[in-house]
């Protein structure tokens, strides 16, 4: 069967943004010399980098100094991690992040705990959202350094409470670092935090390239080898056609991005209300209201997540899932683990500005009978 | 009090405990227990969570020589 593709997971990687690519190949013929040097080749190419730095920061509403170019997102928030413990050494050794945290976080946590220091993982309900209390209390115990809260689940798509768990860390005197690589291009960037990353391919830039925000006045110290580029905070030469690809992009994006959000959310609204009336024994998941705009994730009982994938594959499908037997490591989300929800048989759809309704309704025109014949392979109809 | 019955589901990948769960306990009396013994990470998410969809109760994990147990009650 060659059905026509529909790519429904934005929240991995999104289409390339046109605008992206123009940059991107405009760059490439003007932006590959080495920006440090002192010859006209490398003036331009430092120009394309300041003036991409300053495109991105605008956009954030933050300052050009405070931002750096990182080699990917997962690269950013290692840094943002360890770097914020590292520059608050003196106050203590104690992370405090939420349970659902990407598991670039989570596993920079690890690292630090490896190295002697502490991580606390603070607890969420049903629909995904932290337990204030629960992160006010880890928040404020003695020896915390440094407090990390991703600003929208890259899972379930539900919002954290950033502004006050912000305001919590402000009162303990602790710096918040916020993962926003769901939020960026898509919501309005959360206030609040002392450090915050994104990534360019969540938005239609390229891969590969990651953002680092640093407050000024926040104490946070590189935690790698000495480098002098970006504000010696990620080491090495940047990848300047995708960055001066994924400035351009973020723009764009940003520019556009009330009407667009708005629109994906409606679809959204759709595959929940529909997915949940048509397919029996689903359970959708996340904040049905407090949520990013454009993904929603469901599980379907008693069906094989790996199964129900390429099913949907065969039918042109692109989704991810949070089951176990979907993860190279076999074990299942530690997200939907957390809410204490479904895990197999789990379905991660995420839209993007391409995504028409034609699609959607195709997806959930079919959805109901792939998970129908997959239940009744199994021999689990009506259980 | 007697002993809960046993369903072995060790070395079976989600969803097949749930699934086993799922077609067992509605065979026992309400009121009655059972011990499902799974390996499989995923089965203790799964099943507390198919209790709380299904209106069954879990009871609790025990970490026992067998490995993981998760003991269900039917209650409806
Ligand atoms: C919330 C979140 N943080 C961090 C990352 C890592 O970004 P990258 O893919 O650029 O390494 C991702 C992407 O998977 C993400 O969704």
């Amino acid at each position: 069967m060659n059905a026509s593709p529909v790519y429904l997971d934005a929240a991995s990687a999104a289409p390339l943004h046109p605008v992206a690519r123009q940059a991107l190949l405009a760059a490439l013929d003007d932006g590959w010399a080495d920006p440090q040097r002192l010859y006209a080749p490398a003036r331009r190419a430092r120009q394309l980098l300041d003036a991409a730095r300053e495109a991105a920061a605008a956009t954030l509403g933050v300052r050009p100094d405070e931002l750096s170019f990182t080699p990917s997102g997962t690269a950013a928030a290692h840094s943002a991690v360890l770097g914020g413990l590292a520059g608050r050494r003196r106050a203590g050794s104690g992370l405090v992040h939420s349970a659902i945290e990407h598991s670039a976080v989570l596993h920079a946590a690890e690292r630090h705990v490896a190295g002697g220091g502490t991580a606390t993982s603070v607890p969420v309900n049903r629909v995904g959202r932290i337990d204030l209390d629960a992160w006010s209390t880890a928040v404020g115990a003695p020896g915390t350094a440094l407090a990390a809260l991703i600003a929208a689940s890259h899972e379930v798509g539900t919002v954290q409470p950033v502004a006050a768990a912000g305001a919590v860390c402000a009162a303990a005197g602790v710096p918040l670092y916020v993962d926003a690589a769901q939020v960026v291009g898509h919501a309005p960037v959360p206030a609040g935090w002392s450090v915050l990353t994104a990534s360019a391919h969540k938005w239609g830039g390229p891969p590969g390239v990651g953002l680092l925000v640093v407050r000024k006045g926040t104490r946070w110290e590189s935690p790698w080898p000495m480098d002098e580029r970006e504000a010696g905070r990620t080491p090495g030469v940047v990848n300047l056609p995708a960055v001066v690809a994924a400035a351009a992009s973020l723009r764009a994006v940003a520019a556009d991005a009330a009407a667009r959000s708005a629109r994906l959310a409606r679809l959204v609204d759709r595959i929940r209300a529909r997915v949940a009336t048509e397919v029996p024994d689903v359970e959708v998941v996340g904040d049905p209201e407090d949520r990013l705009p454009h993904l929603v994730t469901f599980s379907c009982l008693y069906v094989d997540g790996e199964a129900l994938l390429h099913a949907l594959d065969r039918r042109g499908f692109a989704v991810s899932s949070g089951s176990s037997c979907t993860s190279s490591t076999l074990r299942p989300s530690h997200v939907l683990a957390a809410m204490g929800v479904l895990s197999h048989g789990n379905v991660r759809v995420s839209l993007h500005r391409d995504t028409t309704e034609a699609e959607v309704e195709r997806f959930l025109t079919e959805l109901p009978g792939i998970v129908g014949a997959l239940r009744a392979e199994a021999g689990v109809v009506g259980l | 009090m007697t002993a809960p019955e046993v369903i072995d589901c060790r070395g079976q990948r989600c969803p097949l405990p749930v699934i086993t769960l799922a077609r067992r306990l509605p065979e026992l009396p309400v009121g009655a227990l059972v011990r499902v013994l799974a390996d499989d990470p995923a089965a203790a998410v799964d099943l507390p969570a198919w209790c709380r969809l299904r209106g069954q109760e879990f009871v609790g994990r025990v970490d026992g020589p067998d490995g993981p147990g998760f003991d269900v009650r039917r209650r409806r």
